[in-house]
């Protein structure tokens, strides 16, 4: 196995693009990414994407968006894993590197969600969960996300404002982050008086649909270099999977798949938990990061909200995440959002992070999941010396 | 759900049959002939009480397509008095009188009504549990 790093990224703007479709945002991100690398073309391209065929009424990505981006003929493919499509296209190129098969790869995230809204949407999302025994029953994704907070609060007396910390942060550090979509703080109030989705789940709990593309090259690192940018190495890479229906798990308050992808990459990595100085989790709903930050290790079982509560998960705290808005802020453009973290942790990595810059930063974690928890990637990014 | 799909998941939907594992005994719902603590072959029959209690819920007031003539309506994760936790609705119940906890039982209700060429289907839902005086 070979080293790989990162030598090139590139992001939209998330939000919503009336005026560009699935294909020009994602040549816009690739574009970027190639330009920041000081390359013109790479020898494989991995296309996360979720929605294309329901949205767009598109399918076959891989083709489609490496000749849009001038590079046909290139092997090039759609990795879909719900929401985790992004870093699980990541994680194929990781894997294409680092086994030596391609020198030089580009992985692209990129979703087109505001051409459609209301139910057909909200439908297309939820097919992430168990279409015959979770859909049929009429369930949406928020919902399946409520079922879960409900029992959380329940099982260790939490109440709702409890969570409201997660979104102030994710809100707070989009302010610095000029891609984000939600540009702008808000407060314990507007969190308790947003309106209600799904109880418990409030506007302010969920992380907004939005468009959105965002793209990594990848090479050797003993390459790594020869290019422009300033490398960051991948340390750790894992990509494990859970059952698909948060009725099936053996504890449906606990992400297994979080805890073994986590735990993965830190071996991989040669790193523990207290080792990271930043951690871009899946905050697609507020009860989300609670779960991700017990099972990647930050907090006992049913106390990940106290990190919340108590200032932790701040730029200045023991585990700083979301640093750039989160999905929650930044916004969640399903398919792609897995790369707009890695994107994001080079950024902290490289020290051009702007005003959302951690200092010192030299470990960073992204961790990405597709449904409510069924395929989770994690990665552990370590910048070069 | 089309014609095939509505009639190969009948036997779940109308009669709660699952599965149970001959090697380590746990009961299974929904079928899936694996066990997925033991990982042997599970395909023996196992028919459900419908008896279960309220593990979690919700209120959907912003339902997928296809969903939105029954909007607002409540799910919940029920949990059977042999194991297995079932995603469905409840019904004969207001919102604010449900918790977690509750006694609950299955009923067969119409899911969803495709209406012009599609399939009318019907499955369980779940009602808090009646009780003999």
């Amino acid at each position: 196995m070979r080293g790989v790093s990162i030598i090139g990224v590139g992001q939209t703007p998330v939000g919503e693009h009336w005026d560009r479709s699935l294909r020009h945002l994602a040549y816009e991100a690739v574009s970027a990414a190639l330009q920041d690398a000081g390359i013109e073309g790479a020898h494989a391209m991995y296309v996360g994407n979720m929605l294309s065929g329901e949205i767009s009424n598109q399918s076959h990505l891989g083709a489609l968006i490496a000749d849009f981006c001038g590079l046909r003929g290139i092997e090039a493919v759609k990795i879909e894993a719900a929401c985790g499509s992004g870093a699980a296209a990541v994680r194929m190129g990781y894997l294409a590197v680092a086994s030596g098969v391609h020198d030089l790869v580009i992985c692209v995230g990129v979703e087109k969600m505001t051409d459609d809204v209301g139910g057909k949407l909200t439908a297309a999302l939820a097919q992430a969960a168990d279409a015959e025994y979770e859909l049929a029953h009429g369930i949406t994704f928020v919902g399946l996300n409520a079922l879960l907070m409900r029992r959380y609060m329940y099982e260790y007396g939490v109440r709702h404002e409890d969570f409201a910390e997660f979104s102030i942060n994710a809100h707070a550090n989009a302010v610095g982050n000029s891609y984000a979509m939600f540009r702008r703080p808000i407060t314990l109030e507007d969190f308790k008086h947003a309106d209600m989705i799904c109880d418990p789940i409030n506007l302010l709990d969920s992380s907004p649909m939005a468009d959105g593309a965002a793209a990594v090259v990848l090479c050797p690192t003993e390459q790594a270099h020869a290019f422009k940018g300033k490398p960051v190495r991948i340390v750790g890479s894992a990509l494990t999977t859970d059952c698909l229906s948060i009725h099936d798990r053996r504890d449906p308050l606990w992400l297994q798949a979080a805890e073994d992808s986590a735990r993965r990459a830190y071996v991989q990595a040669g790193v523990t938990p207290q080792d990271i100085d930043l951690f871009e989790l899946h905050d697609a709903f507020t009860i989300m990061s609670a779960l991700s930050l017990e099972a990647c290790g930050f907090a006992e079982r049913g106390k990940g909200w106290q990190l919340a509560v108590e200032g932790q998960i701040r730029p200045d705290g023991r585990i700083p995440i979301c640093t750039m808005g989160g999905l929650k802020a930044r916004g969640h453009p399903v398919g792609a959002t897995g790369v707009y973290q890695i994107v994001e942790a080079v950024l902290q990595l490289r020290g051009e992070a702007g005003a959302c810059q951690i200092p010192n930063a030299r470990l960073a974690m992204t961790q990405n999941i597709g449904g409510s928890g069924a395929t989770i990637i994690t990665h552990i990014l370590e910048a070069e010396e | 759900m089309g014609i095939p799909g509505t009639w190969r998941l009948r036997n779940q939907r109308l009669a709660l049959i699952g599965e149970v594992c001959h090697t380590c005994g746990k009961k299974i719902f929904p079928p899936r002939d694996v066990c997925p603590d033991c990982a042997r072959e599970a395909q023996h029959v196992f028919r459900f009480s419908g008896r279960g209690e309220i593990y979690s819920f919700t209120t959907v007031f912003n339902p997928p397509a296809g969903f939105e003539e029954y909007a607002p309506y409540t799910v919940a994760l029920v949990k059977l008095e042999e194991g297995p936790i079932v995603t469905a609705q409840l019904t004969d119940v207001e919102p604010d009188q449900v918790a977690i906890g509750q006694p609950v039982e299955m009923v067969t209700r119409k899911l969803q009504d495709e209406s012009h060429a599609g399939v009318i289907s019907y499955g369980y839902k779940f009602r808090p549990r009646m009780q003999a005086t």
